[in-house]
């Protein structure tokens, strides 16, 4: 099947780092917000650094009705983005393969209240910085894990294709005939992590996996991630990778193997920039499951709460209890 | 009479300053700020705010000058008291210490060093200004009771009490003062640690229905550990939390201050505290666990280099 030309919705750095690599092997569309940006990207280029070293040659573009002429569209704005980005494209033909990259749950839903398209579901573990309009730097070269959505019309055949084309782009990405195992266990991860970072104001450090006195914190990551392991248990899902493992992982190597220098996850840094966070697909989706499958989970619910009420966006409704 | 007050922050100042207004007593200021020791010295303790006080007690950095004494009142922040009491116990061989201090844990360090030891809660509040000049915020009563490990005796309790309601500082003595310690401890744990967590001041926090719902859970767990330790509360935290809505609206609450200042807290005395009596007591305390490690990882977070 013919994918190509390839839409990149959104330049962030997940945007960034996907449309610079696959430009390299495909024919690669960027749609953006403003149109400054689109002319940095199409007279500078993409330049990629750190773990990849190259300038790519984009064609960015503002006017949604330019997707309609790509057969796969990757979509990489925020969870909280999304749903705006996605409603211009509602004239995109039926049979493009819409990929949707955010974190958490729910993305597909959101992209199906606008079109009927076969979805490839993704979670990513790159990361990196975005330093301008057009320069990503590369950080963590993790892999990008994929697959069909199911009640949607994608066959494992595509995804491949894709997986392949990311391969040969220089990215990592592995292909799962059901996603959601990977799925969940990235959701139970980054509930615990990002949740306790937004509020401690901690990066990623070991000590999120220390238990030795009671206040660690290692106890409590433990223990929210106990909450989501028996969520996931009670939606029928066989997590993929053990969420505490991926802790430990985490914080013991590469640039976070000193208690001095912690990665920054990402909804710390929404709260930082006093920008929204997706806490509401991240741990918010973990407490709805929990409620839908009658699995308690009260240190989550706990911490969904505190961090709703750290993230100044919801501001509007102090008082109004 | 002779009294010695350990620690003169703001509440060991309100102490020390109201004692020494009294010409029958002679109070004695240890604290381990030489600009304060010598302020005080030099012009004597001044309050301002919810009342003018101007009196004279004597300061001193060394443990070691401080005579025998009747009665020692510790009011030094959790994390100090241990150093603090080992500095002066010689002073308390034959005398009765009193704890002033926020949470719980601190009149069983004190025990280690001193034969008889006197549990206290107070409520009056104030800031150090400068030097010698402290800010009185908030007046409010005090309650002591024995220590039941070490205990001091019925008459010392009374005899404080007596002396410190006639210098101003409204106090009183009872049998057992564990159920005014412990209102004021759940209180805190819900209010400070929360208000730590989320940035918000006092009222504004409880208002907030979601950080509500954090500091009810806080409270439910400090009074199940209170009822199984066999503690009769003086007053449901949970109305003094009601109440905190419209008398500290935007009140910081003394950890939140901490916090902003990067100071370490007294997370330890507080959730801390009910955790580990949790503990004794066989009752689960996992939101102020919870709350007590994340208030550790935002102390950790001002250690750390980030990229």
């Amino acid at each position: 099947m013919n994918l190509e030309p390839v839409a990149i919705v959104g330049a962030g750095t997940i945007g960034g780092l996907t449309a610079g690599h696959l430009a390299r092997v495909v024919d690669v569309t960027v749609l953006v917000r403003r149109a400054e940006h689109a002319e940095a990207l199409n007279s500078r280029g993409l330049r990629i650094s750190g773990k990849s070293d190259f300038t790519a040659e984009v064609r960015a573009t503002t006017d949604p009705a330019d997707v309609s002429k790509c057969g796969l569209v990757i979509l990489t704005p925020k969870a909280t983005q999304l749903d705006a980005a996605v409603a211009p494209l509602s004239d995109v033909p039926q049979n493009t393969v819409f990929m949707t990259m955010q974190n958490g749950l729910g993305a597909e839903e959101v992209v199906l209240r606008h079109g009927a398209w076969p979805i490839v579901s993704a979670v990513t573990f790159m990361s990196g910085t975005r330093h301008s309009d057009e320069h990503v730097e590369y950080e963590l070269d993790t892999a990008t894990w994929m697959g069909p959505f199911h009640g949607t019309d994608t066959d494992l055949a595509t995804v491949e294709t894709i997986g392949d084309m990311f391969r040969r782009a220089g990215l990592k990405a592995e292909v799962l005939p059901d996603l959601r195992p990977a799925q969940w266990s990235k959701l139970i991860f980054n509930s615990a992590v990002n949740g306790v970072a937004a509020i401690t104001d901690l990066g990623h450090t070991p000590l999120y996996a220390r238990r030795e006195r009671n206040s660690d914190l290692g106890y409590l990551v433990a223990d929210l991630m106990n909450e989501g392991k028996a969520v996931a248990k009670a939606a029928g899902v066989d997590l993929f990778e053990d969420p505490w493992e991926m802790n430990t992982e985490a914080v013991s190597h590469g640039q976070t193997d000193s208690e001095e220098y912690a990665h920054v996850p990402s909804m710390l840094a929404d709260i930082r920039a006093d920008r929204r966070t997706e806490v509401d697909f991240i741990i918010g989706s973990l407490v709805r499951e929990g409620d839908r499958t009658g699995v308690d989970v009260p240190l989550s619910r706990a911490l969904y709460r505190l961090v709703k009420a750290r993230d100044r966006s919801y501001d509007d409704r102090i008082g109004t209890s | 009479m002779k009294i010695g007050v350990i620690g003169s922050g703001a509440v060991g100042s309100l102490f020390a300053a109201h004692l020494a207004t009294l010409e029958d007593i002679d109070v004695w200021v240890y604290d381990v700020s030489e600009a304060h020791v010598a302020a005080i010295n030099k012009k004597g303790l001044r309050l301002t705010g919810v009342g003018e006080v101007h009196s004279h007690p004597t300061a001193t950095t060394s443990g070691r000058d401080l005579p025998a004494l009747d009665f020692g009142i510790v009011a030094t922040k959790g994390m100090h008291t241990r150093a603090a009491i080992e500095a002066t116990s010689h002073a308390f061989t034959d005398g009765a210490v009193c704890s002033v201090q926020n949470g719980v844990g601190n009149e069983e360090v004190i025990a280690e060093f001193v034969p008889r030891v006197i549990r206290g809660t107070t409520f009056p509040a104030g800031r150090v200004m400068s030097p010698g000049v402290v800010q009185w915020d908030t007046a409010g009563s005090t309650w002591i009771g024995p220590f039941e490990p070490k205990p001091a005796t019925g008459d010392e309790v009374e005899q404080l009490a007596e002396t410190l309601t006639r210098s101003g500082m409204e106090t009183s003595a009872l049998e057992d003062a564990r159920g005014a310690q412990w209102t004021k401890l759940i209180f805190n744990a819900a209010s400070n640690a929360l208000c730590s967590l989320t940035g918000l001041p006092h009222g504004r926090a409880a208002l907030n229905s979601d950080v509500r719902w954090v500091m009810d859970r806080v409270i439910e767990e400090g009074k199940a550990v209170a009822a199984a330790m066999g503690i009769e509360m003086e007053k449901d935290p949970a109305i003094l939390l009601e109440e905190s809505i419209e008398v500290a609206l935007d009140h910081k609450p003394s950890m939140l201050q901490d916090v902003l200042a990067r100071r370490p807290t007294e997370i330890d005395q507080l959730n801390g505290g009910v955790c580990r009596f949790g503990d004794e007591v066989g009752v689960a305390t996992p939101f102020n666990r919870s709350a007590w490690s994340l208030v550790r990882g935002l102390e950790a977070s001002w250690n750390l280099k980030e990229e």
